[in-house]
């Protein structure tokens, strides 16, 4: 089944800066989609798990090879991230601070930059763009914001730690390394917000005082949930 | 200082290196999964050995490099820790001693994985924290009772660290074991600049979590070197301000990446630190 219902998930992003009455309409209407899409997808489910890297269907947005392929993966996760605080910026959530609406505003907009640079880095080898599903955060609380983006700072910062490794060419690993670790900057601030002094806890570095590194059919399946297009991890390198 | 003795062939290019690739290959392959964490220093210095056998490799002058580094920083956290009355109690004391202990575990990693290799770990020089390439009296003399100075030179070493592993990185693409833990390293030390800013923002300090264009945020021209260069607006060719009609100023662009450090760059950087 094609999952590219953007008019819902668009309806649902901007239910911030509507009126709570309204937000309660739209939920209403949006719980209702919802359910088709639970059994839209639970027939699909019969064979394969939704987004599975591992069986991507036969209308998977397929990644490529080579470290084309690389880039395109974090073309994929570069999209989600600038997605996200872009909406954020538009439907802030409550009780945000001044403070916290300038940096986060930072954010999206290097999000932006590195999306738009993969874009052009990639020209015509560039996947298309992709719809993304944020039904699952409340774009009002910022515990449900906030948490949401640790996720993704987390994620992303050990996507490209594990994609170094897989990267042939030595000018995409110093752009990786030029990104990751502005990533781990955003995670740091982050985490602080959640949490003063969480910037590095032990759920992301090891006794060894090193981050986290994931693969990318690690990193994919945990993103699929926030990624309506199914995605073809299968012809990334893999050393 | 002999630290720059250590890294005279750092910059030279190593003819077997192709070769040897071809075999790590292979060593990889056969690496069992699932090490114990506590194992992996181990693991990964018999894993270079294999690859690089008694030769004294590129990847091992760049692991003494960044163990050098290493020492500066958890010395540097431990003098300051150490320190009556310098830092706060409560969350900045927790903070600080957070980022020791992962400066003293990337120190005995390290050293581990160097040994392990059959290669020997670079001694710890004698460091001079004012800066004064051991006259003890340079431009950060007060860092151990002044505490905004203090928190100045840590956010100069962490931005700076996150530069050099950057800048470390093409020398370990022939080796994806060494890659993987110098990038795991990187993404910590960006971890701890993202918090000392932080720290030094509630203070008043002008900066941000990331770095923008050239600027320090700190009074003290002498940090100068460790950002000069962070200014750039192009990527491989790409210009990131106002990318695609994206609303994306020169500060925004400058941000949005990191900007490595030679090792000839970070030499002169530490060189005062060092006596």
């Amino acid at each position: 089944m094609k999952k590219s219902t953007n008019e819902t998930g668009v309806a649902e992003q901007q239910s911030g800066s509507y009126s709570r009455r309204k937000f309660l309409m739209y939920t209403g209407a949006i719980a209702g989609t919802g359910l088709l899409l639970d059994a839209c997808r639970k027939e699909q489910q019969s064979s394969t798990v939704p987004n599975d890297p591992n069986n991507p269907g036969p209308d998977a947005v397929n990644l490529g090879s080579g470290d084309f392929g690389i880039l395109n993966y974090a073309y994929a996760l570069e999209q989600l991230e600038a997605a996200f605080y872009t909406q954020v910026a538009l439907t802030p959530y409550s009780g945000i601070t001044p403070d916290e609406m300038q940096l986060l505003g930072d954010i999206r907009d290097h999000e932006i930059a590195h999306r738009e640079f993969f874009k052009n880095a990639l020209g015509s080898n560039a996947i298309t763009s992709l719809s993304v599903d944020f039904s699952t955060v409340d774009f009002s609380s910022r515990e449900s914001v906030l948490g949401t983006a640790k996720v993704f700072e987390d994620l992303g910062v050990s996507a490209y730690n594990g994609a170094g490794k897989l990267i042939e060419s030595p000018d995409y690993l110093l752009l990786a390394g030029k990104i990751v670790s502005v990533e781990a900057r955003h995670a740091g601030y982050i985490r602080d917000l959640l949490q003063n002094g969480s910037f590095a806890d032990s759920t992301v570095v090891d006794m060894n005082g090193l981050d986290t590194s994931r693969t990318p059919n690690e990193v994919l399946t945990a993103a699929a949930p926030f990624i309506k297009n199914n995605i073809d991890a299968s012809n990334l390198p893999t050393s | 200082m002999n630290f720059q003795n250590i890294l005279t062939n750092l910059s030279e290019t190593d003819p077997e290196i192709f070769e040897r690739t071809s075999e790590r290959r292979s060593v990889i392959k056969n690496w069992s999964k699932g090490i114990a964490l506590t194992a992996l220093p181990l693991a990964l210095g018999s894993l270079f050995k294999k690859a690089y056998g008694k030769n004294t490799g590129l990847i091992t002058d760049t692991l003494n490099f960044a163990l050098t580094l290493e020492y500066l920083e958890a010395e540097f956290y431990q003098t300051a820790l150490n320190s009556s009355g310098l830092i706060p109690s409560g969350a900045p004391t927790g903070a600080i001693q957070t980022i020791y202990d992962h400066e003293a575990a990337h120190v005995t990693f390290l050293q581990q994985v160097i040994t392990a290799a059959g290669e020997t770990p670079v001694a710890k020089p004698t460091f001079d924290f004012s800066g004064g390439n051991g006259s003890g009296s340079g431009p950060f003399l007060t860092a151990f009772s002044d505490y905004d100075l203090f928190l100045a030179v840590a956010q100069t070493f962490e931005d700076t660290g996150v530069r050099a592993y950057k800048g470390q990185a093409a020398n370990l693409i022939t080796d994806n074991v060494a890659l993987e833990a110098a990038l795991n390293i990187h993404s910590v030390e960006a971890r701890h600049a993202s918090h000392i800013r932080s720290m030094r923002k509630a203070r008043g300090a002008s900066v941000k979590p990331w770095i923008t264009l050239n600027q320090s945020g700190i009074s003290n021209s002498a940090v100068q070197p460790s950002y000069d260069g962070e200014e750039i607006t192009s990527q491989a060719g790409i210009e990131i301000t106002n990318i695609n009609g994206e609303n994306i100023s020169n500060a925004t662009a400058s941000e949005s990446f990191d900007e490595p450090l030679t090792t000839q760059q970070v030499l002169a950087i530490v060189d005062p630190f060092i006596v």
